[in-house]
């Protein structure tokens, strides 16, 4: 039974549609990546399944359950969470108390969760007391894919996590990302740096114009004669 | 050397404490114009009638516990009615944003349309408190008048100058003191506190985190309907209440968030000193300061005010457009205007 699946995704923000049909699927534990040109959508097709967007055709469903019509706050508390791309952790706010808010829900005992976070990313536990907004942009990035992690999610979704980071501070996110993974979270990430992305990746999405244009492991993408021309510059 | 200490105590008497007390009243409103900015997103005209709606609601019950003989002794029986203004103006303010603000929320409104309705909102208020309480002054201090007294200071010291401390002064330092401790006790360390903070920090993420903007919303009114309620009851005992002073109080209210930063509180604490010092060492005249500082005969004959008192707004104009010129975001750094 695939855990995470969003099919026949048909939706945008306003008039126009953006996804057509569009459908994205991960399994337990797996890292999906969505790549594409600019403008294909991949943000898109995430945000439609957090709920962020309304599609009006297509259903997603969380290990075998639908959840087309709940909320992002609902799809939160039945276990995604979602890394937005620009502004995501709490500027003024120092790099625990993010945390905290991440696991504002949550009503147990936090210290276990926030120390596997620190264990995670370490540099964040010699920052702990540090304002998130005084970081740099690559410790931003783990403040706020921490305070994701602090709801102890089944499903993390990252939209592009490494945007505005150095080469070597994207190595390492990556890692993390698949330490991540390994623990059982199943990750969806949208990508700018696809070839790196899909790298990484159990299985790969390649979306033009909000369509499905291939789907395959990570692997055969980055073998793939025609989306290494079309996308990854030869 | 004994010129330098009676101008030292001069200064004290007509200077310092008086912009000590009136900077306390000033912090504790712009920190309430500050909260409201900083988490609801707008700035929020009605402050100085919601400051004045629960000042009336404290003479009110002070005139009613007056009418039974109940008091405190030396200190104001107001204080024992503040907490009943504070209730009337909770639940005032909460009203207010069922009816009011509620609507442009749903609607996901821009900010100017919530200023345009809190103008609405004051003007309503203007009318109410008017209606119930007139529009004349009201003196409503009673107990001691005087902690320490000039006179007694002077004999005490056998110098020509004292210090004379009114126990209204000193009960709004301590009150505006325990009240900011207490307020970033609150926001610093309880959770409901650093969700506000989130929320303000970024409302898309807090949502995101599961933070209810409803509950952050109510705490937030009750926190600004107990802060402008103890801002106005110490103004009101330190001066007097007038409706139409409490109005015009919005100025250098406003003044001191925005120079503090909009948004931070404790920019709105060091806002409201900052005004006050400025208002008042900028209007108050120094003849005898300088007398007591130069040889005999330099002694100056003019009074040398560099504003008059009438002006004193003029003042907290003045800075604010300086502030807004060169530094947008205010002494701490708060959300440019």
């Amino acid at each position: 039974m695939t855990y995470l699946i969003g099919t026949g995704m048909t939706g945008g923000y306003g008039g126009t549609d953006i996804l057509h049909n569009c459908s994205i699927t991960a399994e337990k534990g797996e890292i999906a990546v969505i790549v594409g040109p600019n403008g294909a959508g991949k943000s898109t097709a995430m945000k439609a399944i957090f709920g962020m967007i309304n599609i009006h055709t297509g259903t997603v469903t969380l290990d075998g359950e639908d959840i087309s019509v709940l909320s992002p706050q609902a799809r939160v508390a039945k276990g995604m969470a979602f890394v937005p791309q620009t502004s995501n952790v709490f500027p003024t706010m120092s790099v625990e108390e993010n945390l905290e808010m991440g696991a504002f829900l949550r009503k147990d005992d936090i210290n276990g969760t926030m120390e596997q976070v620190f264990d995670l990313f370490p540099i964040l536990k010699d920052k702990r007391s540090q304002n998130a907004g005084e970081l740099s942009g690559g410790q931003r990035q783990q403040v706020a894919v921490g305070r994701a992690l602090m709801t102890q999610p089944k499903v993390l979704m990252l939209d592009e996590p490494t945007a505005g980071v150095s080469p070597i501070v994207m190595d390492e996110l990556f890692d993390n990302i698949i330490e991540v993974a390994k623990a059982g979270i199943t990750i969806l990430m949208v990508e700018q740096n696809a070839r790196q992305a899909l790298n990484i990746a159990d299985k790969g999405y390649v979306l033009v114009q909000g369509r499905n244009k291939f789907t395959d492991t990570g692997e055969k993408l980055l073998n793939n004669h025609e989306v290494r021309k079309s996308f990854l510059g030869g | 050397m004994e010129d330098i200490i009676n101008a030292f105590l001069l200064m004290s008497n007509f200077v310092f404490v008086p912009a000590i007390a009136y900077g306390s009243q000033l912090a504790l409103g712009a920190v309430g114009v500050t909260l409201v900015y900083g988490i609801l997103r707008f700035s929020n005209f009605a402050h100085g009638d919601t400051m004045a709606f629960g000042t009336m609601v404290v003479i009110l019950f002070t005139w009613f516990f007056q009418a039974y003989g109940i008091n405190l002794g030396p200190l104001p029986t107001a204080i024992l009615a503040l907490p009943f203004g504070i209730i009337f103006t909770i639940i005032f303010l909460l009203t207010c944003d069922k009816l009011v603000y509620k609507f442009y929320r749903e609607r996901k409104a821009v900010p100017v349309t919530y200023l345009i309705a809190s103008v609405g909102i004051m003007f309503v208020l203007n009318g109410i408190i008017r209606f119930i309480i007139g529009p004349n002054d009201q003196r409503f201090a009673d107990g001691e008048r005087f902690i320490i007294k000039a006179k007694e200071m002077k004999q005490l010291l056998g110098t020509a100058e004292g210090v004379s401390i009114k126990v209204s002064q000193g009960l709004t330092f301590v009150t505006a003191f325990i009240v900011v401790v207490v307020l970033f006790w609150f926001l610093n360390k309880t959770r409901t506190g650093k969700s506000m903070r989130a929320f303000s920090d970024n409302e898309d993420l807090a949502l995101l985190s599961g933070i209810s903007p409803d509950k952050v919303v109510t705490v937030t009114w009750i926190l600004v309907a107990i802060l402008a309620t103890i801002a106005g009851t110490l103004y009101g005992l330190d001066k007097s209440f007038k409706p139409f002073t409490y109005f015009m109080l919005l100025l250098p209210i406003f003044a001191s968030a925005i120079v503090g930063g909009l948004g931070n509180p404790l920019g709105a604490i060091a806002g409201g000193y900052v005004i006050a010092f400025s208002e008042i060492m900028i209007t108050y005249p120094y003849k005898k300061f300088i007398s007591y500082m130069v040889p005999g005969d330099w002694k100056p004959d003019s009074l040398v005010q560099l504003l008059s008192t009438d002006y004193k707004f003029a003042v907290s104009f003045i800075i604010l457009v300086l502030v807004l010129l060169f530094k947008p975001t205010g002494i701490f750094s708060g959300k440019s205007v």
